[in-house]
Order: structure tokens, then C-alpha cells, then sequence
């Protein structure tokens, strides 16, 4: 039986691992000259060497060992100054060859780390290796239930995306973590994608394949310091799925072994409709891949003059951007993490950079942009106003231009596409009323139509001004400065 | 015999450029002789036919509008049958790729493509060239034209035996054990292993990817050469393709001189197992050496001995991967209904025949895990002691010799059955594979015993191809001076 995770956790450690897939954006495929573009008519991006036809050879694609390298500097890896292609070899319809090249003991890059925060807390994830591979044809199994190729009538296969360059970066296992494993699983995916995004190697799309993981997961019996044995859960494609598979497994495993028995070695495949994970292939009865050094390549061995070049170029990296923002706009870790979350981040700095300031910017794009980016359902960065706009906005309430109320109807107006801030501002009419003879007026309408509280006032009770306050801000439909109103009011009434 | 297929390639040309001769009238004479003798001989899997003078009337086309002729302009080439040729079959000599017409041209016949060659058909080969006989072909073996009844040697024995038949001047091989030279032996022509990486592999397709070596076969030396270096340089489709300048091999061909030269014995080839008449032959032709000015010494090369077995663990390794592919799921055979894992079984136990079945069997059985380290890894280590001999020994002489291989032609079907006796037909030229350096075989005469021709084997370092064209051309000539003949005039029956 599963068990419930709070009872899981009370008796096992558990320990995970992750092997994240990654296919690069390199224009061209791994070892031919095909085009590697998403959604092309199928088998239309083929040639004989990436239909692995009697005779046809590869040749590597420098650009992406030049993005591998940079995807290790960037996980702190060290790389390797001479490594191997080999053979991974298996019979499957989607492998032209029948056989993968990949790295297997000679990766190009091994031993770093990723920090991620979770909670407000840096967790340092050990990573075992990046290396570089080709991905294999994509099968559609059609007739049968599963979808899966046991059972089905017949299969297509699409072999454009047969060669294309795929980075495969495993972590070391991560134990110690407790209650937290399922969202550090999670914050470690996320993480590693804004490093690859930040790196411009991939479009990291998960819903698209570009970026896939597959979870390790292993319980230990507290305190036995001895880790159990470790299942390997596919299909996990998006960021939720990883952190529910994590959890999953914790909890199956946990029942597993409460009842006595013997979690077994084997694959497991992750269903997002559930959030359980089913017994794939057994593992103990595991294929031998035969893995030997690929003869039809020549070793790589990168220049350390060509890695440093590449290390130099490398852009800011989201652990030190954190670090520099944090510092500059004085944020707590959790006000990052809330900044990052929202995915506002980089239209906050572009704010900043545009005038506004730290605060300004975010409480504009986490507040009430954020709100209307949800309410039409999108991510605050697709929607249409720019950041140069919202710091325009800041800078005219800054300035009393505009009052809240305003700035929001001016940020509506951008948003249905009457133009900038100031455009909306002209053509709304928008503008607070800042003329002390328009709003005197104002004031003794205000005064006439209340004199209880006036008198109320006049007896010290300086609060109750906000009443007329009130009415004068109707009267002028909200364009007056609400604190230019109070202070003429103190003026007329002499308190 | 007419004069236009008893030419060389070299004078063929020749000819062509003075405008004696069409490319057409040629490429038909040579047409007329396939049709007249290969229902004996069985060189060619797919003769050109109207295609091959297709090509050919266009190279007299391009000679009468003055335009620019390659250097083997209107001379017919045999192919053997693993070079993927658009419009023609490939089919390595297997079932599994019968009908198989590739949509893309391997480099090497590209290259001779535009170098004016007519490719004139596809040759007969041991499956996926496995073997030393063609008898593993499975289209039925190929015949030695010296004698009918014996093998043409293999696995290039189609495009040997085509040569020597007089039915192409010239002919494409790979040498992966032995593959060019021993049948080159035992048919009394030319034939070269290049360096590793010297010929482009693009388009060859694979039996051994690290030990692989196209090259070509000649009736001469020099016409050896001149398909030596139209066929041969650098190909960025190829990463173990040499980026460098090929070798002078046509230069050294026809400056034959051995003068000076430091020749080495090697020896370990001789003994148990080796023909009276072939050692007397060499022997002979050692002392020819001598008497040409060579400084003649004897060499050992320990670990040559252990070069078959380590060979026979790193081809089938490479082997049982290579050979994946052939799965009946995208071209070739497909036999049988079943899940795909069922269908890629029956069309693999349906398409290859026994010889290749054993070798992807051991090639598994040495991969897999818990055994690599003991096969495979201990094979690599072997292959770098063979290559340290060689660099000891070429640290003492410029080339070595030996015997191409320990016997003459043998019967057909003789060691059919018999998988251990067929591979010591390689002994001699296996260490070459396994080191990546290069070797030719010339003739040397014939044993006594049967009267069919013996080799000589000369080998030299990486990218010194041309030393083996210049002892070569000097033997060619000195023999030629002796006899009054090149070799295979003695040929009786089908070549009278």
C-alpha cells in the first residue's frame, strides 16, 4: 500500500537524482549537415548519414562541443582535455543504426555542482557528468491502448529528429533532503533551465521535448545510513511532474517496504493524469548496451585555450545575477525567489534599467500586472506593455503626475492599445487636477453640503477630514492629488 | 585477345587523349568481354552495361569539345560491390541488401567519376567482406581465371579476379584484413592497402570501421598507382580521413629503385603452414632485392603472431555493431511478419549467411559486459604492440617484406567448412590492418608445385605509400627483364 508522505518521511531518507536530456539549438544536427528545426513535415530533415544508410559516416558538429563546454563551465564541471565518443548499442525501429553514439566513460564534462534555492535556502546538487549524444527517431505507435509499442497495430517513424545534438547532464545522488526532496528536485530543473537558457545552447521547452528528465529515486531506512535500492522514473515533462514523480515514488516505495517487501531496479513510467508512476522495463534483466569506443570518430580533445575563450565569454549566470540584484535592489532571498517565480524578473530589471525604481518596478509587475496577466491567463512577460512603459508610469505617479488610481487606467490604456503612457494620459484626460482654484472650489461645495463635519473638525477631530476629502476626490472623478486636497482643506478651515 | 583490353590503363589513356581510340569503342570492348568469359569467371554481381557507355560516350563528348579529361579519362573501372554507386546496386555480396540501389555515391567512385573513369560494374565479394574465398558471397563464389576450379581469393575476389580476366584494366577493393592484397596474390596482379585514413571510407560500407582500407587493383604497378592517387586525399566526410597531401605514388611508380634501400625480413612469416613454392619464390625475390642494390636484413616482429587472434576479436566487435542496422525496418530484405523485434530477427537470420552470422555472434559475445576488458580491451593493447614492432622495425629499415600470404590459390571449396584454415590465408597481412600503415602485393612469380602465382609483401610506415610503388616497380621491372613477359602471359585456358 502506498502510505500518506508525512508518514513516509517519518521513517525513510529518501535520495534522488535526475538525468536531464537537453536538445541543443545548434542550427545543424550532431554528425550530418541537416537542418534540427522543431515540426517539420516528418522525415523530410533526413540524409544518409542521420539514416545511418549502409556506408555513411559522421563527422561531429563543433558547435555542439563548443555549447557542451559551456554547459559544463557553467555547472563549475571540469573539461576534459581528450574524451571519446563510443557505442551504445540496441535494437530499436527509432535507432537508424541500431546503435546510439553517446559518451560512456569518457564524458566531456564531469564532476560540478548547481546551487539552488528553495525556502530561501542554497542547496548545492553535485553534478556526476554532461556528455554529448544524438537523439534518436521519434515513434508514433498507432492502434492499441497504451500508445506504447506492445500491442499496437502498426508504428510511424519520424527520423527528423534522429541526430540531433542532445546533452544528457546526470546529477550525483542528492540525500539529506528530507521533506524538501520533491521541491529541490524541482528547483534543480528549474534552475538548470534558466542556466541553459541563460546560456542560448537550447529553447528548453519541456512541453516539446527539448528538455527532459527522468528521475532516480531511493529510500533509505532513517538512521541505517544504507541507501535502498533506486527506481528510474520516465516521462516526467514538466516542472510540477517532477516534483509530484519525486513525491510518488517516496510514497509507493515507502508502502513497498512497510509491507516487508523488496523494491525492485526498474524502469517506471510517470503518468501526469494520476501523478503515479507504473513498472516499466525491469532493469535486472537490464539490456547489455556493449558499449566501445565509437572507431568512425576521432577522440576530442579541446584546446585549454578554446575552453577558456569559451569561459570568458560566458554571460552572467543566474546564481550571480541573483547575487548582484539582491545585493543592488536590497531583497530578501524569498523576495527574489517570489520575482523570479513570477517569471518577472527580467522585465523588473529592464524597468529598473529605464529609470524606475527596485521597488517601484516590482510592485507594478507583481501586483497589478501580475494580476491581469492572470486574469487573462498569460505570463507577465508576453503581455503588451513594455518595460520602458511601466517605468514611464512610475515616473509620472513619482512625480504626482498621476495618483494610483490613474496610473492604473493609464496601464489599462497601454494595455488595450491606445498608445504610451503619456498618449493614454492626453486622450483619457487622465491627468491629476492640480490646479489649487478648480480644487478651492471643490473644497467649499464640500464644505457647504457638510457641516457636521466640519464642525466636527473644527473641534479637533482632524481625522474626520477624510470625509471631505472623499468628496472632493468625487466631485473631481479622481484626478485630484488626495494629499494637496487635505492640505487646502486644513488651509480653509484654519485647524 | 584485342589489343583494347590487353592495354594498360596508363596506355588506354594514353590513346584516348591522342583521339586512337574512343572511350565508347573501349568501354565496349571491354563490355564484349565480360559478356564473353564472367558465365566462367562470375567477377561481377551488376555489369554497367548500357550505362557504363552512357558514361563513357560522355567522356568522348567532353575529349571532342575540348574540354578538361581527369587522368583516368575513359578507362573502366570494376567496383567492388560495398561502394555505394547511384544507379547501379550495392549489395556487399549479402541477401540482405539485394536490390539495394543506394541514393548517394560513396566518395572514392565520386572522385573517379570525375576523374574520367567509367565504372563498369559492381564485383563479387565475400559477404560484407568476410572472408578469403568469395565462397562466403551469397551469390555464389567467384573463379580464379589461372584455374576455374580454385578460389579468386577474397574478400575482393570479384574485382581481382576481373583484373586478371582482362574483363577491367583496373579495379576497386578494401582491405580490411588482407581483402586487396591476398587476392591480388593469388590471381598474379597488383593490389594496395593504403594508409588508414588515406582513402575515404565515405560510401564504403562498413565491415571493420577501424580497420577498413579501400584501394585499388592494377595488372601493373603504375597502373596501380594512377587509381592509387585518383582514388585517394583528404575527406571531410570522413573524420579518420588524413588531412594530408597523398603520398607520391605515380612518381615512385615509375622510378622503380630499390638502390639503398634498407629491406627487412620479417621472421615470423615463414615455417609450419607456408608452400615450398611460394617461400622459394620470395626467397628469390628477396635476392633479387639484394642484387638491385637493397640492403637486406632480417627482422623480428614478436607480437605479429598474436595479430589474428587480436584481429578476430576487434573486427567481429566492430562487426556486430556495424551490422546492427540490418534490420529489415528501412531497406534490404524484410522477411516475416511479427512485432518489429520479430521481424528484425527472422529478415537478419534470413540475409546473412553463416560466415557473417558467426562473426556478429563473437564480435557480441567479446563486447559484452564482463567480458570487454578480457577481449576486446586485451585485443587494443595487442594492436599497440603490433604497431610498436612496426615502429622498432621501420626505426631499422624503410620497408619490410614477406609473403602475401602462406599459400597459393586453393581449391574451391576446400576450406569452405573449415572457418580456422580460411583465416591463416591473412596471417602475413593482418599486423598492416591492425597497425594502419600500408602494404601492395606484386607478383613474384609461380609456385612449382601448381603453377599459380605467388606475392610478394611490402610493407612501410603510415603515409609512405610511395616506397611500396618504388620497391614494387623495380620488381615488376626486374621480373619483366628475367621472364621477357609480365607474369600472368603464363597463364593458361581462359587467359590464352
Amino acid at each position: 500500500m502506498t502510505v500518506m508522505y508525512e508518514s513516509a518521511l517519518q521513517r525513510y531518507e529518501p535520495v534522488f537524482g535526475l538525468e536531464t536530456h537537453v536538445e541543443l539549438g545548434t542550427r545543424t544536427k550532431m554528425f550530418c549537415g541537416c537542418a534540427a528545426v522543431f515540426g517539420a513535415e516528418p522525415n523530410s530533415q533526413v540524409c544518409p548519414v542521420c539514416l545511418g544508410l549502409p556506408g555513411s559516416l559522421p563527422v561531429v558538429n563543433r558547435l555542439a562541443i563548443e555549447y557542451t563546454i559551456k554547459i559544463g563551465l557553467a555547472l563549475n564541471c571540469s573539461i576534459a582535455s581528450w574524451c571519446r565518443f563510443a557505442r551504445k548499442n540496441y535494437f530499436y525501429p527509432d535507432m537508424p543504426k541500431n546503435f546510439q553514439i553517446s559518451q560512456y566513460d569518457e564524458p566531456l564534462c564531469t564532476d560540478g555542482y548547481l546551487d539552488v534555492l528553495v525556502g530561501g535556502k542554497t542547496v548545492r546538487v553535485g553534478i556526476e557528468r554532461v556528455h554529448l549524444e544524438e537523439d534518436t527517431g521519434k515513434s508514433l505507435h498507432v492502434g492499441g491502448a497504451t500508445g506504447r509499442i506492445q500491442g499496437a497495430e502498426y508504428s510511424l517513424v519520424d527520423y527528423n529528429r534522429a541526430g540531433i545534438p542532445l546533452v544528457e547532464i546526470v546529477t550525483k545522488p542528492v540525500p539529506d533532503t528530507g521533506f524538501l526532496a520533491p521541491e529541490i528536485a524541482k528547483a534543480y530543473v528549474s534552475e538548470l533551465r534558466d542556466v541553459l537558457r541563460t546560456l542560448g545552447v537550447s529553447d528548453v521547452r519541456m512541453e516539446e521535448g527539448s528538455l527532459r528528465c527522468d528521475v532516480n529515486t531511493s529510500l533509505s531506512v532513517r538512521g541505517s545510513g544504507v541507501w535502498g535500492t533506486r527506481t528510474e522514473t520516465k516521462n516526467v515533462n514538466s516542472l510540477r511532474s517532477v516534483e509530484r514523480a519525486v513525491r510518488s515514488e517516496i510514497e509507493r516505495q515507502a508502502g513497498v517496504l512497510d509491507d516487508g517487501g523488496r523494491v525492485i531496479q526498474e524502469t517506471r513510467h510517470f503518468h501526469e493524469d494520476t501523478g503515479v508512476t507504473t513498472s516499466g522495463r525491469s532493469k535486472e534483466e537490464a539490456q547489455d548496451y556493449r558499449y566501445f569506443p565509437e572507431p568512425d570518430l576521432v577522440p576530442v580533445a579541446p584546446p585549454r585555450e578554446w575552453v577558456e575563450e569559451v569561459r570568458a565569454a560566458l554571460p552572467e549566470l543566474p546564481s550571480a545575477r541573483r547575487a548582484r540584484l539582491v545585493a543592488a535592489w536590497s531583497l530578501t532571498e524569498l523576495e527574489f525567489e517570489a520575482l523570479r517565480n513570477a517569471g518577472a524578473l527580467e522585465v523588473v530589471e529592464q524597468t529598473v534599467a529605464r529609470g524606475a525604481s527596485p521597488a517601484d518596478a516590482r510592485k507594478w509587475w507583481l501586483g497589478e500586472l501580475a494580476r491581469r496577466a492572470n486574469d487573462s491567463g498569460v505570463e507577465v512577460s508576453e503581455l503588451l506593455i513594455t518595460p520602458a512603459a511601466v517605468a514611464r508610469v512610475a515616473e509620472l505617479v513619482a512625480s504626482g503626475s498621476l495618483n494610483d488610481r490613474l496610473a492604473r487606467e493609464v496601464i489599462e490604456g497601454v494595455l488595450e492599445g491606445e498608445g504610451t503612457p503619456d498618449e493614454v494620459v492626453a486622450a483619457r484626460g487622465l491627468a491629476v487636477v492640480s490646479d489649487d482654484s478648480a480644487l478651492l472650489a471643490a473644497i467649499d461645495s464640500a464644505v457647504a453640503d457638510n457641516p457636521d463635519v466640519v464642525a466636527r473638525i473644527r473641534d479637533g477631530k482632524v481625522q474626520a477630514a477624510g470625509v471631505l476629502v472623499g468628496a472632493v476626490m468625487k466631485a473631481t472623478r479622481g484626478k485630484a492629488d488626495a494629499a494637496r486636497v487635505r492640505e487646502l482643506i486644513v488651509e480653509r478651515l484654519g485647524v | 585477345m584485342d589489343e583494347l583490353i590487353t592495354m594498360s590503363a596508363a596506355e588506354m589513356s594514353a590513346a584516348m587523349m591522342a583521339g586512337e581510340v574512343s572511350a565508347a569503342e573501349v568501354t565496349a570492348a571491354h563490355l564484349d568481354r565480360i559478356g564473353s568469359v564472367d558465365g566462367r569467371v562470375r567477377a561481377f554481381l551488376h555489369v554497367a552495361g548500357d550505362d557504363a557507355l552512357a558514361q563513357a560516350r560522355e567522356i568522348d563528348r567532353r575529349r571532342a569539345a575540348g574540354e578538361p579529361l581527369g587522368p583516368l579519362a575513359g578507362v573502366p573501372v570494376a567496383v567492388k560491390d560495398l561502394f555505394t554507386t547511384v544507379g547501379m546496386p550495392t549489395t556487399c555480396g549479402s541477401r540482405i541488401l539485394e536490390g539495394w540501389y543506394p541514393p548517394y555515391e560513396s566518395t572514392i567512385t565520386r572522385r573517379l567519376r570525375e576523374a574520367g573513369a567509367v565504372l563498369i560494374g559492381k564485383t563479387n565479394m565475400d559477404e560484407f567482406a568476410m572472408g578469403s574465398s568469395t565462397e562466403n558471397s551469397g551469390y555464389g563464389p567467384s573463379h580464379n581465371p589461372w584455374d576455374l576450379t580454385k578460389v579468386p581469393g577474397g574478400s575482393s575476389g570479384g574485382s581481382a579476379a576481373a583484373v586478371a580476366a582482362y574483363e577491367a584494366p583496373l579495379a576497386l577493393g578494401s582491405d580490411t584484413g588482407g581483402s586487396i592484397r591476398q587476392p591480388a596474390s593469388v590471381c598474379g596482379i597488383v593490389g594496395t592497402k593504403p594508409t588508414y585514413g588515406g582513402s575515404s571510407r565515405y560510401g564504403v560500407v562498413a565491415f571493420a570501421s577501424s580497420l577498413d582500407t579501400p584501394g585499388p587493383f592494377g595488372r601493373t604497378v603504375l597502373d596501380t598507382a594512377l587509381l592509387h592517387e585518383a582514388m585517394s586525399g583528404h575527406d571531410p566526410m570522413d573524420s579518420t580521413s588524413i588531412d594530408a597531401p597523398v603520398p607520391p605514388v605515380v612518381e615512385a611508380a615509375r622510378h622503380g629503385d630499390v638502390s639503398g634501400m634498407r629491406v627487412g625480413v620479417v621472421a615470423e612469416f615463414s615455417g609450419d603452414g607456408y608452400q615450398p613454392g611460394v617461400m622459394a619464390r620470395f626467397t628469390e625475390t628477396v635476392e633479387l632485392l639484394e642484387s638491385l642494390g637493397a640492403k637486406v636484413t632480417e627482422i623480428s616482429c614478436p607480437h605479429f603472431k598474436y595479430a589474428l587472434p587480436a584481429y578476430y576479436l576487434i573486427a567481429p566487435s566492430e562487426v556486430s555493431s556495424n551490422l546492427a542496422r540490418f534490420d529489415g525496418m528501412r531497406y534490404g530484405l524484410r522477411a516475416g511478419t511479427g512485432s518489429a523485434e520479430e521481424v528484425m530477427a527472422r529478415s537478419r537470420a534470413a540475409g546473412f549467411g553463416a560466415e557473417v552470422k558467426r562473426r556478429i555472434m563473437l564480435g557480441t559475445y567479446a563486447l559484452s559486459s564482463g567480458y570487454y576488458d578480457a577481449y576486446y580491451g586485451k585485443a587494443q593493447q595487442v594492436r599497440t604492440l603490433i604497431i610498436r614492432d612496426f615502429d622498432n622495425a621501420f626505426g631499422q629499415v624503410d620497408v619490410l617484406v614477406s609473403p602475401v600470404t602462406p599459400t597459393t590459390a586453393f581449391p574451391i571449396g576446400e576450406r569452405a567448412d573449415d572457418p580456422m584454415a580460411m583465416y591463416l590465408a591473412d596471417l602475413c597481412t593482418i599486423p598492416t590492418d591492425l597497425a594502419g600503415n600500408s602494404a601492395i602485393a606484386v607478383p613474384c612469380g609461380l609456385a612449382d608445385e601448381d603453377g599459380l602465382p605467388a606475392g610478394l609483401h611490402v610493407m612501410a610506415p603510415p603515409l609512405a605509400d610511395d616506397r611500396l610503388y618504388r620497391v614494387a616497380a623495380a620488381v615488376e621491372a626486374a621480373y619483366l627483364d628475367r621472364w621477357g613477359h609480365p607474369l600472368l602471359a603464363e597463364a593458361k585456358g581462359l587467359l590464352a
